[in-house]
């Protein structure tokens, strides 16, 4: 569960709310961005996903090499993106 | 070095682990990679095997759901029994047994419980079931907590009424001093969580080198990550240093996440003490709602029987916890106590040691065993 998934920001949907929608291996959902709200991230910008949630905006270097890693957990990694494509939040 | 081909980059992973060859000489070296991610990662790519005999990684207790106690899942069942509650939970807490089973069997007697991904999640389900009462059952380091804090937050702004959380966040330095303080183990350096020193940075952990005088490296959750922060710690203790060490430095910044603390503090506040799994009462190493919050306090709003539990007696997962014993040492381990018939709590989740060594780490040891017979080592 304490897994952090790579997203990248599509749209900052409501900035007041602090609500975006970020794409994470395709599928996209809504998250919140509040605690990264002394540096809110912008469209194109990478964060890690945690809960719902912007833990920390990372580069996309990164991004992509932890993306790689975490597909390769396999099993723990689709449950997080079937749980992530659950997910809606308000 | 079969394993190393699986590697993102096996050239560096070779040089990796000449270096710490090199660094470790023949001294013996026990590192406690204190986070669940990180045990996951080490069984996952057999990393115990490709360093060498020297250098020896323990489990510790950053695995938030292996440290809750049959107590709380039994308060947790009980919530979800009481009439029009909705309770809701991350999917890994739903199959940890309590003394009368687990929310997944509350659920089959019955009970509405569900699982969610989101605290916010179970925020909506509030919104939209205005009849119900819905119940969010929390836990985790401070890598979750500041989730739930925005929740109640925003629980607040929206005016809902009929939401509450059942809070059981821990704090990750009590452990590691608890861990410190006993007789049980003589470590040499502690590999430091990565995703929890996103909120809480690297300042924490300073006691470590400070006042116990062991080095400790915050590290990620790559192989290589794990591989450099122990070469990190090696090269310490070569140098006579010891430090708090960022290898993470690409994702957690020193000071943390500076709003996150901020949301913690606002709605939370430590509780004197709180039992963990294996590990028993440790003060002041878990939070409560503040009194501001005391509307959204399942402890507050409801009588929750909140009986301490003692472990089962065949479970070993205080030990385990601890690293004073290796998954497979536990009696029951792979026999009655399975992924799918857990008897403790860290068989459950991935970032368990026994379910990580059990999906895992077997794998690689009887491969390793066969590699070191054919001499191709
Ligand atoms: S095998 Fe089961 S009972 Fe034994 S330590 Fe692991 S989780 Fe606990």
């Amino acid at each position: 569960m304490c897994l952090g998934i790579p997203g990248q920001i599509v749209d900052i949907v409501d900035a007041d709310n602090h609500l975006a929608t970020v794409d994470v291996s395709g599928v996209q959902r809504t998250i919140s961005v509040r605690l990264l709200e002394k540096d809110p991230p912008q469209p194109m910008d990478w964060v890690l996903v945690h809960v719902g949630f912007a833990m920390a905006k990372i580069d996309e270097t990164e991004a992509l090499l932890t993306l790689a890693a975490v597909e390769r957990l396999g099993e723990a990694y689709r449950e997080e993106i079937e749980a992530f494509d659950s997910s809606s939040i308000v | 070095m079969r394993f190393v081909d699986e590697f993102r980059d096996p050239a560096a992973a070779r040089s990796l682990i000449a270096a710490i060859e090199d660094m470790a000489g023949s001294e013996h070296h026990k590192f406690m990679e204190v986070c669940g991610g990180h045990t996951h990662t080490i069984y996952r790519h057999g990393l115990e095997h490709v360093l060498p005999e020297s250098v020896e990684l323990v489990h510790g207790p950053g695995c938030p759901v292996c440290v809750i106690p049959m107590g709380r899942i039994d308060d947790a069942i009980w919530l979800a029994e009481q009439p029009d509650v909705i309770f809701t939970s991350f999917g890994d807490m739903m199959r940890v047994p309590g003394s009368k089973g687990s929310l997944l069997d509350a659920k089959a007697r019955g009970a509405d419980v569900r699982f969610v991904y989101s605290p916010l999640d179970s925020l909506r389900l509030a919104v939209d079931n205005p009849d119900k009462k819905v119940v969010f059952f929390a836990v985790g380091f401070e890598t979750t907590a500041p989730s739930t804090a925005v929740t109640l937050v925003r629980a607040r702004e929206l005016g809902v009424t009929n939401f509450s959380v059942f809070c059981n966040h821990v704090t990750i330095v009590p452990p590691i001093k608890a861990i410190l303080d006993s007789p049980d183990l003589r470590l040499s350096g502690f590999l430091g969580p990565g995703h929890v020193s996103t909120v809480v940075g690297i300042r924490p952990y300073r006691f470590v080198p400070e006042t116990f005088g062991k080095p400790l490296v915050v590290a990620g959750f790559e192989p290589l990550d794990v591989l450099a922060a122990v070469a990190m710690l090696l090269r310490q203790i070569r140098e006579g240093r010891c430090e708090v060490e960022n290898q993470y430095s690409r994702v957690v910044r020193p000071e943390g996440n500076p709003a996150a603390l901020a949301l913690l503090g606002q709605v939370f506040e430590l509780r004197p003490h709180f039992e963990w799994r294996g590990l028993g009462f440790i003060s002041q190493s878990a939070l409560r709602m503040r009194a501001e919050f005391a509307g959204f306090d399942a402890e507050q709003i409801y009588e929750m029987p909140g009986v301490r539990v003692a472990d089962p007696k065949a479970c070993q997962c205080g030990e385990v916890l601890k690293g004073v014993l290796k998954p497979w040492e536990c009696k029951v381990f792979g026999t009655a106590c399975t992924p799918e018939t857990p008897i403790g709590t860290c068989m459950v989740s991935a970032e368990g040691a026994c379910a990580a060594y059990y999906n895992f780490g077997r794998m690689h040891r009887e491969a390793a065993q066969l590699v070191g017979q054919s001499g191709l080592r």
